[in-house]
């Protein structure tokens, strides 16, 4: 017989460590599978484990570290009972109504892991890759997602950032540490980024701006010697010899696994009703950036894992559980 | 950290690696680094379980540039297998315990 659970929560960013907190206080003995280690956002701790310093989480006068504040989150939801365990979930069976089973390794093994009463999705999203055609090949000699992780390998070296929004933007200022320059690739003519991120940008003088201007390939025989860059208005294309690529253009949500099980918008995120973190199935919750493609902050998520718990623990009282 | 994982360093590394009778898996890592944190804990676990048939050993990048640049190491964590003193093969990022097994089996 499969581990049967009041609540299991998939994810374990500030959305999924949250709900943790507050399913554990409701003494529903929360099960958090947190994730593997990765170097990508689908680790334990989620995208948050890949950044400097947090500036705007809300308590922390002097900001405080990505991976600190996450460490902070999961002690606190151990302390309150939560149990936590390091493993990927594999395949959820959303098909049949309450419980649902949920597999951890092997998705075709005939018994599920554990068996949800409500399960609480939390699973958020990842960094989009470029998609051309040598960036996987040099992806560790020369192409990176990490700034923190990597940034440290190009002192005095010239580096390329793809993208123009925040996270963009925090990668080339942290590089401008190491790097003796830091051109910004974006395909349009302005940021996304907000105002206080841009101001830091232009006013840093290792840092300059390509505009309108897409990464069409990335060269180099065993480790990144240039990038080769197209003008979207002029169709024309340059060389440019950066010896590193740190690519930053947003985000997709970790929603492979919900496909045709429950509604997702059209961009692949997960469709919430109204003001809650109810889904299109009853007794399935969703909460952070796996179903936000707008506001997508630390603390939004952390809100919206609130909100999950508190919609789990009504919706198993009003079951009579 | 577990008593079956070797510090090494510029100054020991080779020594280490050449005359080590068993495979010798590298992890270049730095305090810094999140992901290298994450898989600390699993390299302590393989380090105990394959006692004897594979060497864990730890080069901190920020004090061994020397080695570190000599592999051509641009991302962290970065682990390389070297069996006989050369490398055999190169893994980058974090990984789950499994694949990482899994990624190294045939060189044991």
């Amino acid at each position: 017989m499969p581990e049967r659970r009041k609540v299991v929560i998939v994810g374990s960013g500030p959305a999924g460590l949250t709900a943790a907190i507050y399913a554990a206080r409701a003494q529903l003995e929360p099960l958090v599978i947190e994730g593997e280690p990765s170097s990508n956002s689908d680790q334990p701790g989620g995208q948050l484990m890949l950044t400097t310093e947090v500036e705007n989480y809300p308590g922390f006068v002097d900001g405080v570290m990505g991976p600190e504040l996450m460490g902070i989150m999961r002690n606190q939801a151990i302390r309150f009972g939560a149990e936590l365990r390091t493993a990927k979930v594999s395949r959820l069976d959303l098909s049949s109504p309450s419980p649902f089973p949920v597999w951890v390794g092997d998705p075709e093994a005939a018994e599920p892991t554990v068996e949800a009463d409500a399960l609480i999705i939390a699973m958020g999203a990842r960094s989009l890759m470029l998609g051309c055609p040598n960036e996987e090949r040099l992806l560790g000699y020369g192409v990176s997602t990490c700034a923190t992780c990597d940034g440290f390998f190009f002192r005095e070296n010239h580096i390329a950032v793809a993208g123009g929004g925040d996270s963009a933007l925090e990668e080339a200022l942290f590089l401008t540490r190491f790097a003796s320059k830091v051109t910004v690739i974006h395909r349009r003519s302005e940021l996304r980024a907000s105002k206080i991120m841009q101001e830091r940008a232009f006013k840093n003088p290792k840092i300059e701006f390509l505009w309108d201007s897409v990464i069409v390939d990335v060269l180099g025989d065993t480790k990144v010697s240039g990038v080769k860059v197209k003008h979207t208005k002029s169709s024309e294309t340059f060389e440019l010899p950066v010896t590193g690529l740190f690519v930053a253009i947003g985000h997709e949500p970790n929603s492979a696994l919900l496909k045709g099980q429950l509604d997702l918008e059209e961009n692949g995120y997960v469709r919430t009703v109204g003001r809650s973190s109810r889904t299109s199935v009853d007794g399935v919750f969703a909460c952070g950036d796996v179903q936000d493609h707008i506001y997508r902050q630390a603390i939004t998520s952390a809100g919206s894992g609130c909100m999950a718990a508190i919609d789990a623990e009504h919706w198993l009282e009003e079951r009579g559980e | 950290m577990s008593e079956k994982i070797v510090t090494l360093s510029d100054a020991t590394f080779d020594e280490h690696v050449k005359s080590s009778d068993v495979p010798v898996l590298v992890d270049f890592w730095a305090e810094w680094c999140g992901p290298c944190k994450m898989i600390s804990p699993v390299l302590e676990e393989i380090a105990e379980e394959q006692a004897g048939k594979l060497q864990i050993g730890k080069l901190n990048i920020d004090d061994n540039l020397e080695v570190t640049r000599r592999f051509d190491v641009m991302s962290i964590p970065t682990l390389i297998l070297f069996k006989n003193g050369e490398p055999e093969v190169r893994l980058i990022g974090a990984k789950p315990k499994g694949q990482l097994l899994q990624e190294i089996a045939e060189y044991l």
